[in-house]
């Protein structure tokens, strides 16, 4: 394909055409709007569907029907539309329903600053539904990056039947910038496990053969049960605890055993670094120049950048913490995920530098941390 | 050229300031094959209120998308010029449309009746922005002229391409104009 001057959000969009998306559900809002633009474009080209929604809440309701049905599907908002989502994300998790859900962060809370940047959307992604629950979180840090995370987030969420997130910032959302797209078969994509057994002996959260059993779309000749309740392998609610323990075992193991793969990190200049600063999202151009800038004064720092927000990246912060001396995170907000690297390094170790007025931070902000004694 | 050249385009909402500063990025990074990330900021108006957009360009790798120092600020409005001035380079270039902007905070400054331009090369004052963007290349050439025209030819609206590309021709042929002068 073509090198092209893209939008973070179209990025996101051809990234889900590329995975396989073929049903978008959603309410239009500021940052995200680009995303449902580009999907209306673009869906009905490959035999998809594109439906705008009365609300957010409609919105991921059809999202997750859709994905019942079969169809890989998402919905694109910002931070009051993922608020109005919460619940039916919590149902999601619960029913092991496959869905992609992007949260384009603005300035918050409530309608906040609708077209400023903002990171202040990462505690809620993680724990914004109600009630322990196992969730994936992706986070880019540019326009190609958008496309591969959106692919990625698409893969995770068939492959572990699970909503993932994908949490992007306004800079990232409207940056143009250039990306040369992978050719369709260049693509890596994962299709969700289904079953021909007969009808009669299906169970669509059996956990026999496989911690993520395998999902029939409705249509197919399978009747089954889907709730929100706790529930049995038949997907009835149940209250017996030899049911109730075991599922929610299983659906934090499912996540669990695939740490491997589902934690993406990139470590730059880490090796003998006494500083390390750890950032995401459209921070980690910041702190990058800001590390250069650093170099160039002869500090020995590096880069972690996760890509991977939740589940946390426990064991990179882990060995990071072993080496470094000191560790900067910065965060378009008061302090959310630094609180994740406090827990694991210590507070004495971690400084944060938080901005949450709408601005980037800028790489004098990052470097000044670096430099203090 | 240096690593990292910095522009920021300022003035109001409505201006096509965005869409100029697309154009640039376009020109940059896909016909004249450089790195180029545009950025852009705004309030939640649909109209009026402050606009800016911001284009790097650089050879190698764009970590930071955003304006240091600019390098060159093109101002269509006196509000952005006072608030942006004391961002540019020592060295920086200035450029204001003197239809709009009355205070110039110094005297090493492009002065140049924009807006008065895009009437006379077009009959629509609308065109200030590629008009500011002929003139804004033609002063600075930080990317080549055939580039910039391949550009404003594929985002211009469609329709509009030949009257764009005349607003285009009438900022570069001042800012010819204003080389000659020194």
């Amino acid at each position: 394909m073509a090198v092209k001057l893209m939008q973070g959000n179209e990025a996101c969009a051809e990234g889900a055409i590329a995975a396989g998306c073929r049903f978008f559900a959603g309410y239009p809002i500021t940052p995200a709007t680009g995303i449902a633009e580009a999907l209306a474009r673009r869906l009905p080209q490959v035999g998809g569907k594109f439906i705008q929604m009365e609300d957010e809440i409609a919105s991921i309701a059809a999202v997750i029907g859709a994905s019942v049905g079969g169809a890989k599907a998402m919905t694109a908002t910002s931070g009051p539309g993922f608020s109005l989502m919460q619940e039916n994300i919590g149902y999601a998790a619960m029913a092991e329903i496959p869905c992609v859900i992007v949260d384009v962060q603005r300035g918050g809370p409530s309608t906040g600053l609708p077209t400023a940047p903002s990171q202040g959307d990462v505690m809620q992604s993680r724990w914004g539904t109600h009630g322990d629950h196992p969730i994936i979180v992706l986070s880019p840090s540019s326009v190609a990056e958008t496309f591969h995370l959106t692919v990625q987030a698409f893969n995770f969420s068939e492959k572990y039947r699970t909503p993932v997130i994908l949490l992007m910032d306004e800079v990232i959302a409207h940056m143009r910038e250039k990306v040369e797209l992978p050719s369709a078969e260049m693509i890596e994509v994962t299709e969700r496990i289904s079953t021909d057994v007969p009808a009669e002996w299906y169970f669509p959260y059996d956990e026999a053969a496989s911690d993520v059993p395998p999902m029939v779309s409705f249509g197919e000749g399978y009747r089954y049960h889907i709730t929100g309740l706790m529930h049995d392998r038949a997907g009835f609610p149940t209250l017996r605890l030899d049911e109730i323990n075991p599922w929610l075992t299983r659906v934090f193991r499912k996540i669990e055993r695939g740490l491997g793969e589902i934690i993406m990190v990139e470590e730059e200049w880490t090796k003998g670094a006494r500083t390390v600063v750890v950032a995401y999202g459209c921070t980690v151009r910041s702190a990058r120049h800001a590390v250069r800038m650093a170099q160039g004064k002869r500090y020995k720092v590096g880069l972690v950048k996760l890509l991977t927000l939740w589940p946390f990246a426990e064991e990179v912060i882990e060995q990071v913490a072993r080496t470094a001396r000191r560790i900067i995170v910065p965060e378009l907000n008061r302090g959310q995920l630094a609180l994740e690297v406090e827990r694991v390094a210590g507070r004495n170790k971690v400084r944060r530098v938080n901005r949450a007025d709408g601005e980037m931070l800028t790489p004098q902000q990052i470097l000044a941390a670096i430099e203090e004694k | 050229m240096q690593e990292r050249y910095e522009i920021r385009l300022a003035g109001e909402g409505g201006q096509g300031l965005i869409l100029a500063g697309l154009i640039l990025a376009e020109a940059a990074a896909i016909y004249d094959g450089k790195n180029a990330a545009q950025t852009q900021s705004y309030g939640p108006e649909a109209r009026g209120g402050a606009s800016k957009s911001e284009v790097i360009i650089s050879e190698g790798e764009i970590d930071y998308p955003k304006v240091i120092k600019a390098d060159v600020l093109l101002t269509l409005g006196q509000e952005a010029c006072d608030k942006y001035f004391h961002e540019l380079k020592k060295d920086g270039i200035l450029i204001v449309d003197s239809v709009n902007v009355e205070r110039v905070p110094t005297t090493r400054a492009y002065k140049v009746p924009i807006t008065k331009l895009a009437e006379e090369a077009t009959g629509r004052r609308i065109t200030a922005n590629i008009v500011g963007l002929g003139l804004l290349v033609g002063l600075t050439g930080v990317v080549s002229r055939k580039a910039v025209e391949a550009a404003v030819k594929a985002r211009a609206p469609k329709g509009t391409e030949e009257l764009n590309l005349k607003a285009l021709a009438a900022g570069f042929e001042k800012a010819e104009e204003l080389k000659k002068e020194g």
